[in-house]
């Protein structure tokens, strides 16, 4: 087995904190996803894990291996880069073999190992050709092959598909999955970017200011953010908020006041709903419509509830214009009650 | 529109004619004198085509008293020099390039500092230096020198070198099994060799043109600008140029041959 252990890893750059007594553990096999955005220190953490860097305290264990003082070559990791960091003077070929040779393999197995590792890419035909000659995409899928042939019990990913145009992207990420699928490497992926940590991970760590918000399968962050940061960063558009008082079972708010829905303490709250579950009816939260963009499968309403700006997916051919008065039905069962201080949720248990 | 543009290209090559014609005519006549017989520098008006070509001037210049054994110590004393400067210089560089640390800047700065030293203000002192340590009159001394003062240069150029090798290279050669040490040589090193050979070239061409220091810390163990400097007011006409053309080659030569090894080198890119 070897699954990942993180435990109480700080790093700080000089008297800036990078990550703070972070734990994580992450299962054999398992796909996870470090997401958040810039600065948040989840390349950090991964550089930690690869050995790149070096904790200033807590442990990185990898199975059973203690290897928070280990150089990366000793720790049984293979990486992908965000510059793919291809070797510009090495054909395609060596830089897929350049790890087995550096472990001292023998010659045929080297060749044997790249030709199935090229062909598991689909870069048999680049073999001979330097990265010069390659394009982006195929620089990227050199730099995952090089690290896939490692058979290496961990494959680290730091942000691989920043780099490639919107199309590609789509293209890369399905086929990242699907070699995951195939391979079955406990991988870690750092990315910024949501729909590719939902669309791949098995889990999504959610990070900020050096410390993970939430650590959870993808819809369950998706439906039950533990932060009003993570209901924002996750999902779009951005989970609505809406603030008010809770007094004897009914929210208020800047002109508005409905029932509530679970037992949610007294006092000022704030009401987060997802825009799939706001809906357009004859009984509601009062909105004024600004913005109506058809988007083909639904429409996106922009309206304001008060001063509050609010997203509502809404059937195409609903009938309503900008500057329309209209109600919003909330969705009672699918809402999210936060705490209005300290923006963490306020869990009614699930 | 592509008047503007045939007007670009004429100035561009207009200029980079008249840079060339700047360095290539007065090369060219120092070569012409230095291959013609002795009396045609005496001539006039100056033919533009050499009439006659001989190398006698060139002998001359070459079997003159103390020539050879120079051109031989200046060429242990450049060997030595670029030794010795990429040998300390490359690995500043590299750490300028690769390591945040306390004072870097202030480092940065005392290199370029160093440069604003006179060495006509230095001579003295290291006159006295040298012969207190027995080492004056020796082509060690020479060499230390052209060390210290080609060191700046070094230092900086390699940085700048080591600064367009990505360090995610050198890290995913880490990853892959080099220790820090060969991920430098497997990865590092070979990519910035274009730039370490332009280097060492530049430090050659400094340590070969070198007049002053050679002449003030050597007796008899002279240089070639050393020994070509000393004996430059007793000597014909005919033999300046000879020496001329010859202390220019080299620098020449290297250049040509180092261009291509720059330009070829990751070739397709």
């Amino acid at each position: 087995m070897s699954g990942i252990t993180i435990a109480g890893v700080t790093k700080a750059y000089g008297k800036t904190p990078a990550l703070r007594d972070v734990s994580l553990n992450i299962a054999d096999g398992e796909f996870m996803v470090l997401l958040g955005p810039s600065g948040c220190g989840k390349t950090t953490l991964l550089r930690c894990i690869a050995g790149l860097e070096q904790v200033n305290a807590g442990k990185v264990l990898i199975g059973e291996r203690d290897v928070t003082t280990l150089p990366p070559r000793d720790r049984d990791i293979a990486m992908v880069f965000q510059s793919y960091a291809v070797f510009p003077h090495m054909t395609v070929a060596q830089n897929i073999g350049f790890g087995l040779k550096m472990h001292r393999r023998p010659a045929d197995e080297i060749a044997r190992r790249v030709g199935e590792g090229a062909e598991l890419l689909g870069l048999s035909p680049f073999l001979d050709r330097y990265p010069g000659q390659l394009s982006g995409g195929q620089r990227q899928r050199v730099a995952v092959a090089r690290a896939l042939v490692m058979d290496a019990t961990v494959l680290l990913m730091d942000e691989p598909l920043s780099n490639l145009d919107a199309l590609l992207r789509l293209q890369a990420r399905a086929d990242l999955k699907r070699l995951h699928g195939e391979v079955k490497r406990t991988t870690i992926y750092v990315t910024h970017d949501q729909v590719e940590a939902m669309s791949m991970g098995d889990r999504i760590a959610v990070m900020r200011d050096g410390v993970i918000v939430q650590c959870d399968a993808p819809m369950s962050i998706y439906d039950r953010p533990a932060t009003q940061f993570v209901g924002g960063f996750i999902g779009s558009p951005p989970m609505n908020f809406l603030r008010g008082t809770m007094s004897g079972g009914t929210f208020q708010g800047d002109g508005f006041q409905i029932p509530a829905t679970a037992a949610v303490r007294e006092g000022p709250v704030v009401l987060g709903v997802r825009a799939e579950h706001l809906t357009i009816a004859a009984e509601g939260v009062p909105a004024m419509v600004q913005v109506v963009e058809p988007l083909g499968s639904h429409a996106l309403i922009t309206a304001l509830v008060g001063k509050t700006t609010v997203k509502v997916q809404a059937p195409v051919d609903t009938p309503v214009r900008p500057n329309e008065q209209v109600r919003l039905a909330v969705d009672g069962a699918r809402v999210r009650w936060m705490d209005d201080a300290s923006g963490a949720a306020i869990d009614a248990p699930a | 529109m592509t008047m503007r543009l045939a007007a670009d290209r004429v100035l561009v090559y207009g200029s980079a004619i008249l840079l060339a014609l700047w360095v290539l005519v007065p090369l060219y006549l120092i070569a012409i004198a230095a291959f013609s017989p002795q009396n045609a520098i005496y001539e006039y008006p100056k033919r533009l085509v050499p009439t006659e070509l001989s190398a006698e001037t060139m002998q001359f210049f070459l079997n003159s008293r103390g020539v050879l054994p120079s051109v031989v110590n200046s060429l242990i004393v450049a060997a030595i020099t670029i030794v010795l400067g990429l040998g300390l210089g490359a690995p500043a560089g590299y750490a300028l390039a690769r390591f945040r640390f306390g004072g870097r800047d202030a480092f940065a700065v005392l290199i370029l500092a160093t440069k604003m030293f006179p060495i006509a203000i230095l001579s003295i002192p290291l006159a006295v230096t040298f012969l207190q340590l027995g080492l004056y009159d020796s082509l060690a001394a020479v060499a230390l020198v052209h060390t210290a003062m080609a060191l700046p240069f070094i230092i900086l150029v390699t940085s700048g070198v080591f600064v367009s090798v990505s360090q995610e290279l050198e890290e995913a050669a880490q990853t892959l099994g080099c220790s820090r040490w060969t991920a430098f040589l497997r990865v590092a090193l070979p990519l910035a060799l274009p730039g370490l050979a332009a280097a060492a070239i530049f430090t050659f061409v400094i340590s070969w043109n070198e007049t002053f220091a050679a002449t003030i810390l050597t007796l008899r163990t002279r240089t070639l600008p050393a020994q070509v400097l000393t004996s430059l007011d007793q000597s014909p006409l005919y033999f300046k140029f000879a020496g001329g053309l010859f202390m220019v080659a080299p620098a020449i030569l290297f250049i040509f041959f180092m261009r291509k090894y720059l330009l070829n080198l990751w070739g397709g890119r």
